[in-house]
């Protein structure tokens, strides 16, 4: 073991030189995480995308049955998040401790909002027998611009099913997002940040806006396919 | 070879600096981990050598005579299952790789020992779940499970199977990000991306697939497990669904997969080639850029599985040029081996035996990746035993022998002990007869027209003598896989005692003790030389580079 | 990762983040709009462009990569798209091919 010449922050770890090192490390660590994610839900919207061209019509109907309002409400929740995110790394930055605890729980508070929000969109397509399986049911509804057609149960069973997986893989991301960020919130109710060292809120943060990322681009994929008409 | 100094006393190392099951599991060594894993993989491949086994004892014979063929399914299936999941990917990275990666570059331990350890946990928990599956009925849809058999008709255990691969493959996804960070950020003062062992080029490669390529296959099991779930219609034709998505799905995966399972292979060879013949790697920065390369393109051309499954021919005429060009690079580094050899100083140890099988073994397979690249052969041999022999001669003839001759090469630095070299002589010899007498008559076989996955070949009774002659060398390949493991066990107790560099090579790794201490260097190298510098060994004008505290 | 205190910034990160947090909220606004037009085959290029621009803003500012000091973890996040975008096109070639008479 090498001598130490000097004291150390506790946090830095035996294997590592220096404190950069680790913080780099850690950040280059969680933006490869964040790769494996990308393809990860990327297989899904290649599925998705594939279908979409083949069916379009079946699925803009299908699309327009999902409520575009709360799915941009959600939009807009997410993007706040991702603010109070960045302001808290900002107050761990700049000693600013009962900001970035703040920060911290309205960021929680928004992830159980779009969280809520979610499950009221699922609660409606469960009665109306959107979701697929067996009580899956979508007869007689009108592909959109194209009157008296009406579009296929099958091919509108697609849509939900890729509907439902990406939108709950997502949440399901989120509920994970919210567990990471109670750590963090206890880790920063403990005093463990500080400007020289917040690397977890860094990396929490980054995985956080990778959520948002997420749905920046599901909700027009799925909630606005075609509502012109 | 030189044999170096031995210690009177025992060096505290990193195998007796603690004891007891705890330290063991428990340990973020990244040795150790290395070790968890050498024994588990082993474990799997004695289970997929098992199923191997069955199916040529079955293909003994034209009629379906010793199984049923339903059960006959479920041997290939799970031998394929066992050997690319649990075996092969794993192979060489997760032992070979966690042990030497740190060493080759100077660093005390992977940037992430934690996770490390987390990887192999998940390897067993995805191990015993597929053991689980096995032992309570296993699957019968051969390894690609293909919809919509495997959705919608099939009663065998997918979800269970799925879930098990979808748990490894995290584990791999997990030793990837590692190698990756640690290579980025760890190296020591002065080992420039030039300096670095051209084993770690090839890991680095290997986790570039390992990191992009694994998720895709784990979100198509979760597209399989909800679809056999709930019946979606996502890949059910009946309900406007594509079975061939499913397949694109997964070959995007699993062909770069294939290739996970070559490189850490030829990353090895680099290593065994330059020492035993005592030469710089012809070539170096072709060697270190195809391995990129070979990553890269492996990604474009994985619907020459597809060629005639219904996909578009046009699409198929891509990929078949595609498939061409990923040959390139790998031909690129048999030429630049061969290089190497050419005015080298050989020397036919064990290792070495190892890798001039690889050389001749991997070739003839990439060779007939050709021949299957082609469109027009292509439909007359795909889903015959001529595929099944070109990918058993990558697989086993390179990726196994490069595994096996890595073992060797680095046995002396992970135990502290030399094998038998007279036995691993003999035994790389019966390994490499028992291969080509099991495999080479199935490229005639598939020529002349035997399907793959048949249990019953009773229509065309001519098959039978050359599946009996690859039976046979199915068991005389048995014996040589079995040789090194009762001579490595052997070794651990009874073996002469190893110097730091019995070989005398080049390499951080070789600069420190045998076996390493837990923190691999007592202080942190400076590198001021470059690969492989055997001249410079050899010449005795430089010694030995020495660590520089 | 930056590490610096704010003062050795000319102009406050907040004014960045608020900025950046309005485009995101306008870029909503806009995507809703524009998906209540009939712009043909052009609804969904409009779509993901406006959705592409919010994803770089989050990425480059939210997550610091424009700051970045190496040119490291852009290769990751553009090779990662390049492997996406290469499954999906290289995919759409079969669909979009197969049945040419």
């Amino acid at each position: 073991m090498a001598a130490h010449t000097e004291s150390h922050n506790p946090a830095l770890l035996h294997h590592f030189a220096t404190e950069e090192q680790q913080r780099n490390s850690a950040s280059f660590g969680m933006w490869i995480f964040l790769a494996t994610e990308v393809m990860f839900f990327g297989g899904l919207f290649c599925a998705y995308l594939i279908y979409r061209r083949w069916y379009f019509g079946d699925f803009a109907a299908a699309s327009t049955s999902i409520n575009a309002k709360l799915g941009g409400a959600n939009t807009a929740v997410l993007i706040c998040s991702s603010l109070t995110v960045v302001l808290a790394i900002w107050a761990a930055q700049t000693s600013r401790r009962a900001l970035m605890i703040g920060m911290l729980i309205l960021t929680m508070l928004f992830g159980l909002t779009f969280l809520g929000i979610k499950g009221i969109e699922y609660a409606d397509k469960f009665h109306e027998h959107h979701v697929p399986g067996p009580s899956f049911s979508f007869d007689h509804e009108e592909i959109p611009g194209n009157p008296g057609h009406y579009a296929n149960p099958h091919h509108a069973q697609i849509f939900f099913a890729l509907y439902f997986i990406m939108t709950g893989l997502h949440a399901l991301h989120m509920v994970i997002g919210l567990g990471i960020f109670t750590w963090l919130l206890w880790a920063a109710w403990k005093g463990r940040f500080t400007p020289e060292y917040h690397t977890p809120l860094e990396i929490g943060g980054l995985y956080w806006h990778f959520v948002d990322i997420v749905w920046i681009y599901l909700f027009p994929l799925l909630y606005l396919i075609d509502r012109h008409t | 070879m030189a044999t170096g100094n031995i210690p009177p006393v025992e060096r505290e190392d990193y195998l007796n600096k603690h004891y007891g099951v705890g330290s063991w599991l428990f340990t973020t060594d990244h040795k150790r981990i290395a070790l968890l894993y050498l024994i588990s993989i082993t474990f799997f491949f004695f289970i997929g050598g098992f199923f191997a086994l069955l199916i040529r004892l079955e293909l003994l014979t034209p009629a379906s005579d010793l199984v049923q063929a339903d059960t006959y399914n479920k041997f290939f299936t799970q031998h394929g299952m066992v050997m690319v999941f649990f075996f092969l990917i794993p192979s060489i990275p997760a032992t070979l790789g966690n042990f030497l990666v740190p060493m080759m570059i100077g660093a005390k331990d992977l940037a992430f020992p934690k996770i490390n350890l987390l990887s192999w946990y998940l390897y067993i928990i995805g191990g015993i779940m597929m053991l689980h599956c096995m032992v309570t009925g296993g699957v019968d849809t051969g390894w690609t499970f293909y919809t919509p058999f495997s959705t919608a008709f099939t009663n065998t255990k997918i979800v269970e199977a799925g879930l098990a691969i979808f748990i490894a493959g995290f584990s791999s996804i997990l030793t990837g990000l590692n190698f990756v960070v640690t290579i980025h950020r760890m190296r020591a003062p002065g080992m420039t991306w030039t300096r670095l062992p051209l084993f770690i080029w090839a890991h680095y490669a290997t986790s570039i697939i390992q990191i992009l390529g694994t998720p895709v296959v784990a979100i198509t099991i979760v597209l399989v497990a909800a679809e056999r779930a709930l019946h979606l219609g996502i890949f059910d034709p009946k309900l406007g669904g594509d079975p061939l998505l499913f397949q694109h799905l997964f070959w995007f995966y699993s062909h770069p997969a294939v290739y996970i399972m070559i490189l850490p292979s030829m990353g090895v060879v680099s290593e065994i080639i330059s020492c035993f013949s005592r030469k710089r790697i012809f070539g170096y920065s072709f060697v270190a850029l195809s391995s990129i390369s070979i990553a890269v393109f492996g990604f474009l051309v994985w619907a020459h599985h597809m060629f005639v499954a219904g996909m578009s021919v046009y699409a198929a005429l891509i990929f078949s040029l595609l498939s061409y060009s990923v040959a390139v690079p790998s031909a690129v580094k048999v030429f630049n081996w061969t290089a190497t050899l050419y005015k080298g100083s050989i020397h036919y140890d064990a290792p070495m035996l190892y890798a001039f099988g690889f050389l001749g073994l991997f070739t003839i397979g990439g060779l007939t990746g050709l021949f299957l690249a082609a469109l027009g052969i292509d439909v007359h041999v795909t889903d015959t035993y001529f595929v099944v022999a070109h990918f058993h001669y990558i697989m086993v003839g390179g990726a196994l022998m490069g595994y096996l001759g890595g073992m060797h090469f680095w046995w002396p630095k992970i135990s502290g002990r030399l094998y038998p070299e007279g036995w691993a002589r003999l035994a790389a010899l019966i390994v490499f007869i028992g291969f080509n007498l099991t495999f080479f008559p199935q490229f005639i076989l598939g020529y002349l027209g035997m399907p793959r996955r048949y249990a019953d070949y009773s229509h065309m009774p001519e098959f039978q003598i050359l599946n009996v002659f690859s039976t046979a060398g199915a068991t005389v390949l048995g014996v040589g896989y079995l040789l090194p493991m009762v001579y490595f066990l052997w070794s651990m107790r009874y073996g002469k005692p190893a110097s730091d560099n019995p070989w005398n090579a080049a390499g951080l790794e070789w600069q420190t003790q045998s076996p390493p201490t837990t923190f691999n260097f007592p202080e942190e190298p400076v590198v001021t030389w470059e690969a492989y510098n055997y001249d410079e060994i050899d010449k005795g004008q430089k010694e030995v580079p020495q660590v520089v505290g | 990762m930056s590490t610096h205190s704010t003062s050795e910034h000319s102009k406050s990160p907040l004014t960045t983040y608020f900025a950046v947090w309005a485009a995101l909220l306008l870029g909503t606004w806009l995507t809703y709009q524009a998906s209540l037009l009939d712009l043909g085959r052009y609804n969904s290029a409009v779509a993901l462009i406006i959705a592409t621009t919010k994803a770089l803003l989050v990425a480059l500012f939210f997550m610091h990569l424009k700051g970045a000091s190496e040119k490291l973890l852009k290769l990751v996040v553009v090779s990662t798209l390049f492997f996406l975008i290469l499954l999906m096109a290289l995919a759409m070639f079969d669909y979009g091919t197969r049945w040419f008479s």
